[in-house]
């Protein structure tokens, strides 16, 4: 018997910390201006503490104004849905769920979109009208996939396939008709893609961006000892003490903000939310308190990574972010299937 | 068998679990409920007004055939919903008024296992039974390890500790069900139909633990079953439930009689009484 222990938790995040600074570290080399890895890890170091001695101005714009913005957001992006998908199996005792396939990325993207439409310039509307426009599809999708007042498995995938296609279907018609708008391009919105414009001055930015993340998903890991008796039963959960109704609410708001976090600054990307949480409960077992955190750094890691390739094997071009995470996602995740999870 | 008058206590040793609150007893009084379909739609009574008691150390049987109410006493006794009239104590207090972790501390019910979404080992099921005890986001503590150890120990699961939930088979996952519900540290222990996937062998097992259980540790225990043998053998009250009604309450041998039984169960039946002062059913002649 060796239970978990909030040390073996930092431990394991600690290592997988490592792991994700190695990537953002390559990432920060990738490029069309090459830098070596020790004058990289030297300028992040020199940005940390601020002194900027003996470090070349243009390492430093290109390091801190154009690649680690990107990078910063492939770590809130990947981390928002890795945590959301993590929610979403829990909430819906489904272990398919993730914010792509139930549709609910689609449903952000749409809220996002009519902002963009209806309300351009005002600050932070965009995240509110992705974040409203995935709880309203979690919500629909919920209720779809109940047969007989029970949440069915394979009704409740069915749902949320058709509720993310009726939902592309809607972003492309606005697409189309509503050309000329400043509104990104429809594979932003259907494929997902870190290239966008970043603002000028991002810091301010990110900071608010990561707060809400902070606030999300602390909300969901608070309630990682109930998710863990709810995944052995809702009713054994209560007669346990476990409040689910209300665990279930957190969750399902949480997860929701998550999504619409993630869509409104990176447009739909596929698989990170259901990838990332089977290969760490494959890893590191199905214990809620130790797989919210390692999914949130998980996510990171492969959206970091993803990005990278994304931006290099075909360079100068760039695919969207969202083919490679489909490109890698798809089979392994075919593969997991296979495969006893344990 | 019966240790219902019982009045040495026999010293618990500190490694084997007790309920902790001693003197607990259950109290039904009057208590029914009923159940609309739809806020217009008039309510249907699914168990009338019942009243029995149980002490500490004693171990009631709720017997009837299907739907007789049984599934809602047992809903009503679990707290999970509040009955229409009367009131139902443990330790004094109403248990609709018991918040849920207070209510998970004093009453723990077994059911039939759901089905695990990712699978999990023994000593992670049995821990489970220790989530009442702490915050909402708890990390387990070594009293809580030795907690659950004691409880496996207690249903005689020690062996299978390391083993995966889904590997075992139907005795062994009865007797780890009932070792979480052990680590909750209840005074009333509820089983629902526990004896159902168990052969002869398993169910005979089932039922003397939980005597001793009750007898040894000082357990309030109730059974919902069918097995009318096993529960006239062990019980020392039983709750007979018929149509939503509570027929009679008593020790078996004043509730097995041989018409009311044949009414009940709608079949032909003949009642023995054993040398021990337990009654025996057997199939009747005319069947």
């Amino acid at each position: 018997m060796r239970p978990l222990t909030p040390r073996r938790v930092a431990w394991i995040c600690a290592g997988l910390g490592v792991v994700l600074f190695a990537a953002a570290v390559i990432s920060l080399r990738m490029g069309a201006y090459p830098i070596s890895v020790v004058d990289i890890v030297k300028t992040l170091f020199s940005g940390a503490v601020g002194h900027w001695e003996g470090i070349p101005s243009e390492y430093r714009s290109i390091v801190f104004n154009i690649r680690l913005p990107r990078i910063l957001l492939g770590i809130l992006v990947g981390a928002s849905l890795s945590t959301a998908g993590a929610g979403f199996q829990a909430l819906l005792r489904n272990p398919l769920a993730d914010p792509y396939v139930l549709g609910v990325s689609s449903g952000a993207a749409l809220g996002a979109i009519i902002s963009l439409i209806v309300a351009p310039h005002t600050p932070g509307a965009i995240q509110l009208a992705a974040f409203a426009g995935a709880a309203a599809t979690t919500a629909a999708v919920y209720f779809l996939g109940r047969r007989g007042g029970q949440l069915d498995s394979a009704t409740l995938l069915l749902a949320g396939i058709v509720a993310a296609s009726f939902l592309s279907a809607i972003i492309m018609f606005l697409m189309t008709t509503l050309s000329g708008r400043d509104l990104r391009g429809m594979a932003f919105w259907l494929m997902g893609d870190l290239g966008s414009t970043l603002p000028t001055n991002p810091l301010p930015w990110f900071e608010g961006l990561f707060a809400v993340f902070v606030l999300a998903a602390g909300a969901i890991y608070a309630t990682s000892s109930d998710l863990n008796l709810i995944l052995t039963g809702e009713q054994e959960a209560r007669h346990l003490g476990v409040n689910v109704h209300r665990v279930k609410l957190v969750v399902y708001i949480a997860a929701s903000v998550l999504t619409g976090l993630a869509v409104s600054v990176s447009g739909t990307i596929g698989y990170v939310g259901l990838l990332v949480p089977h290969v760490m409960r494959m890893m590191f077992g199905t214990d809620y308190r130790l797989l919210i955190p390692t999914s949130a750094i998980g996510g990171a890691i492969l959206v970091v990574l993803a990005d990278t390739l994304a931006r290099s094997v075909v360079s100068p071009t760039e695919l969207p972010v969202g083919a490679m995470t489909a490109l890698a996602g798809a089979p392994v995740f075919i593969y997991l299937m296979r495969r006893r999870v344990r | 068998m019966n240790a219902a008058t019982g009045s040495g206590a026999p010293a618990t040793s500190p490694a084997i679990l007790s309920p902790r609150t001693p003197g607990v007893r259950l109290k039904v009084e009057q208590a029914s409920y009923a159940y609309a379909a739809t806020d217009r739609s008039a309510p249907k009574f699914t168990l009338g007004p019942t009243s029995f008691e149980a002490n500490q150390r004693e171990m009631v049987a709720i017997l009837g055939p299907n739907a007789s109410g049984k599934s809602t006493l047992l809903t009503l006794l679990a707290g999970m919903a509040r009955p229409l009239s009367g009131r139902i104590e443990v330790d004094g207090v109403e248990v609709s008024m018991l918040d849920l972790r207070t209510r998970a501390q004093r009453i723990a019910l077994v059911q039939q296992e759901s089905e695990l979404l990712f699978p999990l080992r023994v000593w992670e099921y049995v821990l489970q039974g220790r989530y009442p005890y702490g915050k909402r986001l708890r990390f387990e503590s070594e009293e809580d390890c030795l907690l659950a150890g004691n409880a496996l120990a207690q249903v005689g699961a020690d062996a299978l500790r390391d083993r995966w939930m889904d590997q075992l088979s139907g005795g062994e996952k009865q007797r780890v069900i009932l070792a979480r519900a052990l680590a909750q540290q209840p005074s009333l222990l509820l089983l629902d139909e526990p004896t159902q996937h168990l052969d002869i062998g398993g169910k005979v097992e089932l039922l003397r633990r939980l005597r001793r259980l009750a007898d040894d540790s000082r357990y309030t225990v109730l059974v919902v079953t069918h097995e009318l043998n096993l529960a006239a053998e062990f019980s020392d009250r039983i709750v007979l439930l018929h149509k939503g009604k509570c027929l009679r309450v008593g020790t078996p041998a004043e509730v097995y009689d041989r018409a009311l039984l044949e009414e009940v169960f709608e079949a032909p039946l003949d009642v023995e009484m054993r040398e021990s002062g337990r009654p025996r059913v057997i199939l009747g002649g005319n069947h």
